[in-house]
């Protein structure tokens, strides 16, 4: 049996993280693997940091993944990436979003927002894709996208068909919004 | 037979459908509010939401009692509310299948206890049903509408968060067909518990337990998968998915249902082997019931009673391996946060201001408790505000009770709040209430309520009279006003809590996220530089819209982040500078 594979999504409440992992999952499936997702709703969506859980492989039996298993990190918000670097497995890797949003903390002027934190991922993942993903979107024709921008740039990590992505998207995303938001999975492909 | 990826809620709600369900009821409460929320797609079931649960589980009740199969749903503590029809059908029995879903939170994701709802199947003794993934979410669901009928009683099926939330891989069914026609028909020694014909229902209830123990040990529910070794493994729900995934090779008897429990499969499977694990979340519900077997074996000696299992807690208590940290410490938190916009961020800066003895309640305001507005210094369920202003108010001096300001938000003032009110005005007590009418049950992901003007399947509703109602209870001062209106909303709550006499302040403005009517963005506000001081006073709202930029100015100024404002001025109106304004179009 293969190994469960195991990806982490950490932002923002309000970043798209649960759609991203939607059509994450949804390909996952189309492409003939068992696939589970874990996330949580309710009051923790109110402005705080979320998490999805995806984990896929021949048999998935947890939905949440071990401690320190992670083998993809997909950050959308830098502060968040770097609170869960620690997930990452040996040869995790990271694909993450330049994004900085404050947390009440930083808000209110209590601290600053922490400096060097992609230098702090880079240093532990040299490899690390940290990519403008608003500025991405912003070029696809809606800062609304950069969720999809994101899985873009992550879809180059992961052996999957092209048509298994783009199936997913057409399922999962509205058809009037499926135009730009497949222009954005273009750039974030090539970002 | 279509393969398709439903989370534990989705596929209740598909179970629903599948089994004929004719009726839903359910007040929203995570984890199990998306459960209603998809039944809505099923044409052929009436769903909707009840004020609470006690009515939900009632309108469930009357259905089934009609010859339909019903659905309830609610969070681990609306089965408190519940409790008391619950109890007594436990008596009645039903007609139609009556299951009630009830959803747990261990972790307290959401919710301000982590009760174990199994107790509630062993106390109101009732059978209860726990999946482990949505395929068995739709499976047992269905399992438990034809065991409702089969044994004629109310069927318990018992989710938490990471089976309602979590999503898998299902294969769905074809719907039912063959079920009885719905009607009129009496059988009073039945339904009607008086005492002479409930004390003859015990006895139903004890037996029926007794038969469901000895089915179910040949149950495909409750199973045995063999493995190697002499230690056998005993666990239900979620858990037996951290038990499989660090023990994947171990023998386990998975219980498909937890109450009652199988004793004889259970004796038999312990007896083959040297040691007992028993691996469950929360309470020791089947763990103290095998020792009452007589049988020795591992549990909360080695797993926590607090806090959700995984897969390293399960490694940990039972392999000694240690917990590797959860998150960077020394990175700043994170924590929700009431949205810009939100019409709550007013009340509770002059609730500050003002210095009151806040009485919290269940809602996107119980964040009103973090700072920087700190105001809020009680919370204990869904309606308790009231209740707890009036109690603390009878034992203090008179410059204190004016202090005492209770909070609620419309949907939990209709949900039990309005009983405290009756309360608070019988017994005259001179607090104040304020009531936080967003025009949603917005926490839960904004649900229509009773004074929302909708129902759950979209059709027009009438309004409560929120200030009608207040009055006719007896509550002679009753203030409406737009907490937008800073100045206004902390005279009118500085004037009330002078007041010796019962008062109701009404806030009345939608939640920011209402999609219908769609509330309008208005234009992001900016901070001008040449008028900023640095004062900070406008970061005391705690708005996530307004930053710190501490290399600005003098001192450092505040600045808009004009991607996350909707231009609601609640900043404008504190700013003593004239430092904001508004964006040109």
């Amino acid at each position: 049996m293969n190994r469960v594979k195991n990806i982490l999504l950490a932002g923002v409440g309000g970043q798209g993280i649960l759609l991203a992992s939607e059509i994450l999952s949804e390909a996952l499936m189309l492409a003939g693997f068992d696939v589970k997702k874990a996330e949580v709703h309710g009051m923790a969506q109110r402005g705080g940091n979320v998490v999805s859980h995806v984990r896929y492989g021949d048999k998935v039996f947890s939905p949440t993944i071990p401690d320190g298993e992670v083998d993809i990190l997909f950050g959308f918000e830098l502060l968040e990436t770097a609170r869960n670097l620690d997930q990452l497995g040996t040869e995790g890797v990271v694909i993450a979003n330049t994004l900085k949003l404050a947390p009440p903390s930083v808000s209110i002027g209590k601290e600053a927002y922490p400096a060097g934190l992609a230098e702090k991922i880079l240093e532990k993942v040299p490899n690390a894709k940290i990519i403008d993903g608003m500025g991405l979107a912003q070029q696809a024709g809606d800062a609304r996208t950069v969720n999809i921008v994101l899985l873009g740039a992550l879809s180059t990590t992961m052996d999957l068909d092209e048509a298994i992505w783009q199936q997913a998207m057409e399922k999962m995303i509205p058809e009037r919004l499926l135009e730009v938001n497949k222009a954005a999975f273009a750039l974030g492909q090539s970002a | 037979m279509t393969k398709t990826i439903l989370s534990g809620n989705e596929a209740i709600a598909r179970a629903a459908f599948e089994a004929g369900v004719k009726v839903a009821s359910a007040y929203p409460g995570t984890p199990s509010t998306e459960i209603l929320e998809n039944v809505v797609q099923y044409p052929s079931i009436d769903a909707s939401w009840a004020p609470n649960e006690k009515v939900a589980l009632e309108v469930g009740i009357g259905a089934s009692f009609g010859g339909a199969r019903a659905l309830v749903t609610m969070k681990h503590v609306g089965v408190n509310v519940a409790a008391d029809p619950l109890f007594t059908l436990s008596y009645t029995g039903v007609r139609g299948g009556l299951v009630l879903v009830v959803a747990d939170d261990p972790e307290l994701h959401s919710s301000q206890n982590e009760q174990d709802s199994r107790n509630y199947a062993k106390f109101a003794k009732v059978p209860m049903f726990e999946p482990s993934d949505s395929q068995e979410a739709l499976e047992f669901t269905r399992l438990a509408f034809e065991a409702s009928e089969k044994f004629d009683a109310p069927v318990m099926l018992r989710s938490t968060t990471r089976i309602s939330h979590s999503k898998s891989v299902v294969t769905t069914g074809d719907p039912v067909t063959d079920l009885p026609e719905t009607g009129l028909e009496k059988n009073p020694p039945k339904f009607v518990m008086l005492p002479g014909n409930a004390r003859k229902r015990h006895y139903v209830v004890e037996q029926r337990l007794e038969e469901m123990a000895d089915w179910a040990c040949d149950q495909p529910f409750n199973r045995i998968e063999e493995g190697e070794g002499d230690v056998g493994i005993i666990t239900a729900g979620i858990a037996y998915q951290y038990a499989k995934e660090v023990f994947p090779n171990a023998p386990v008897l998975k219980l498909g249902l937890v109450h009652p429990l199988p004793k004889q499969l259970i004796r038999d499977f312990a007896a083959r082997f040297k040691t007992i694990y028993v691996i469950e979340e929360l309470d020791p519900f089947i763990e103290e019931q095998l020792r009452a077997m007589g049988i020795e074996v591992h549990g909360k000696d080695k797993l926590s009673l607090c806090g959700e299992l995984s897969t390293s807690r399960v490694r940990q208590g039972l392999l000694g391996e240690a917990l590797k940290p959860e998150t960077q410490e020394d990175l700043p938190p994170r924590p929700p946060n009431m949205c810009p916009g939100c019409p709550h961020r007013g009340v509770f800066l002059a609730l500050n201001r003002l210095k009151a003895y806040v009485t919290g309640d269940i809602g996107c305001y119980t964040l009103g408790f973090m700072p920087p507005l700190s105001a809020m210094d009680t919370c204990i369920c869904m309606g308790a505000s009231i209740g707890n202003a009036v109690g603390i108010s009878k034992v203090l001096s008179d410059d204190e009770r004016k202090k005492v300001v209770g909070v609620i938000g419309d949907s939990t003032f209709l949900h039990t709040g309005v009983n405290g009110l009756l309360d608070m005005v019988y017994n005259q007590s001179t607090a104040t209430v304020i009531i936080l009418d967003n025009r949603i049950t917005a926490m839960t992901g904004r649900q229509d309520n009773p004074a929302s003007g909708y129902t759950l399947m979209n059709q027009e509703a009438p309004e409560v009279d929120l200030e009608g109602l207040c009055k006719s209870i007896g509550v002679k001062h009753v203030k409406t006003i737009d907490p937008y209106e800073l100045d206004l909303t902390r005279e009118t709550i500085r004037e009330e809590m002078e007041r010796p006499e019962p008062s109701v302040i009404i806030t009345r403005r939608p939640c920011m996220l209402m999609k219908r009517p769609v509330v309008e963005r208005k234009q992001p506000l900016f901070v001008d530089g040449d008028r900023c001081t640095g004062c900070k006073v406008c970061l005391n709202l705690g708005c996530p819209a307004i930053e710190w930029d501490a290399e600005a100015g003098k001192r450092g100024q505040a600045k808009v982040n004009k991607f996350l404002c909707v231009g609601c001025d609640q900043c404008r109106q504190v700013c003593k500078f004239d430092a904001f304004g508004v964006c040109d179009e």
